[in-house]
């Protein structure tokens, strides 16, 4: 039986090459916010308190072009709404837990810290302290977003814009889904939330990261049912 | 007033990342509902990923010779078959380096 602290280095190792572009990302947020006029303390906040890349960018960037604080906000609530998803999922291989652990985990709970540990989960749903692959995934990410935040708040844009380093994010969120292009469901349901999202990616509020996975939800229950 | 406005973000984010996983019981979701939360990985994470090939700065569509377009397909082909993260990205942004700086 693997003990607590075991479960937690493989959520560490199974999360480590997404840092490849989670802390470039955070560089150039930390560096985004300084340029926009945030001071050092301020900007930093965001990703202690919000903790969620693309919001913190959309946030300051609403804010320095003089929106009002009600859009900025909406704005983060819309794009972060994407969590409830994960909870729903997760909420499952979390049931037996107190409260407390369950208010503390959910802090961590983002991107490519669900999408690990989501596959290894499913796999170990039976296994004791399974759920010590969460924190792994989340508290490494958490810290490494911290840091890079930090280094970007004073080092500024030190990872040149010519490099393109953005365009890491769509690479990574493709090495997390890459195994279910095997199945051809799957495949078809990425399909149209991908063009769903192109669709209605200038809706206001950046409300596509929410109306596009629920349409691709909409085409998953028309297979299922197709296949019944 | 800054200062409201992150807090008050951050407790909404909090709330979407604690709502589903403290308020829901086992119970809650019946196999069928279940069956299609299998599919959040797959709905999610292609809405983050074709905005950010197909788009771009300003939200307009790219052109075919989009070099964000042969990184994304260089890294679907590797990591189709090396099943390997780090390959997959580093594939991803070697062909697309190659294609923004060779060229």
């Amino acid at each position: 039986m693997l003990s607590k602290f075991q479960i937690f280095k493989i959520g560490f190792f199974d999360v480590a090459p997404h840092l490849l572009s989670v802390i470039p990302f955070g560089i150039i947020f930390g560096a985004i916010g300084i340029e926009l006029g945030f001071d050092p303390i301020m900007t930093y906040a965001t990703s202690l308190i919000i903790f969620g890349g693309a919001s913190q960018i959309v946030f300051l960037q609403l804010l320095s072009g003089g929106a009002s604080s009600l859009i900025a906000i909406t704005s983060v609530g819309v794009i972060n709404s994407r969590h409830l998803l994960y909870g729903a999922v997760l909420s499952r291989y979390l049931d037996k837990l107190s409260l407390i652990k369950k208010l503390f985990i959910s802090y961590f709970i983002v991107d490519q810290g669900f999408a690990v540990s989501n596959v290894y989960l499913k796999k170990n749903s039976e296994q004791s302290f399974n759920y010590y692959h969460l924190m792994g995934s989340g508290i490494i990410l958490w810290f490494c977003w911290q840091i890079a935040t930090i280094i970007g708040i004073f080092l500024g844009s030190i990872v040149p814009e010519e490099l393109g380093l953005k365009f890491a994010i769509p690479l990574t969120f493709i090495a997390i889904i890459i195994n279910e292009l095997r199945k051809l469901d799957h495949l078809i349901v990425m399909i149209v939330s991908g063009l769903a999202a192109i669709f209605f990616y200038n809706a206001p509020f950046k409300s596509y990261i929410l109306i596009s996975p629920i349409i691709g939800l909409l085409a998953a229950f028309l297979i299922l049912k197709f296949k019944k | 007033m800054t200062w409201t406005s992150i807090f008050i973000a951050g407790f909404i984010t909090y709330l979407t990342r604690m709502a589903m996983i403290t308020l829901i019981d086992k119970d809650f979701f019946n196999e069928n509902f279940r069956k299609i939360l299998n599919y959040v990985p797959s709905v999610v994470f292609p809405s983050i990923i074709f905005p950010g090939i197909f788009l771009d700065d300003y939200g307009t569509l790219v052109t075919i010779t989009d070099p964000k377009i042969y990184g994304a397909l260089t890294a679907v082909f590797v990591g189709f078959f090396s099943r390997n993260v780090i390959l997959t990205i580093a594939s991803g942004l070697a062909s697309y380096w190659f294609l923004i700086f060779v060229f």
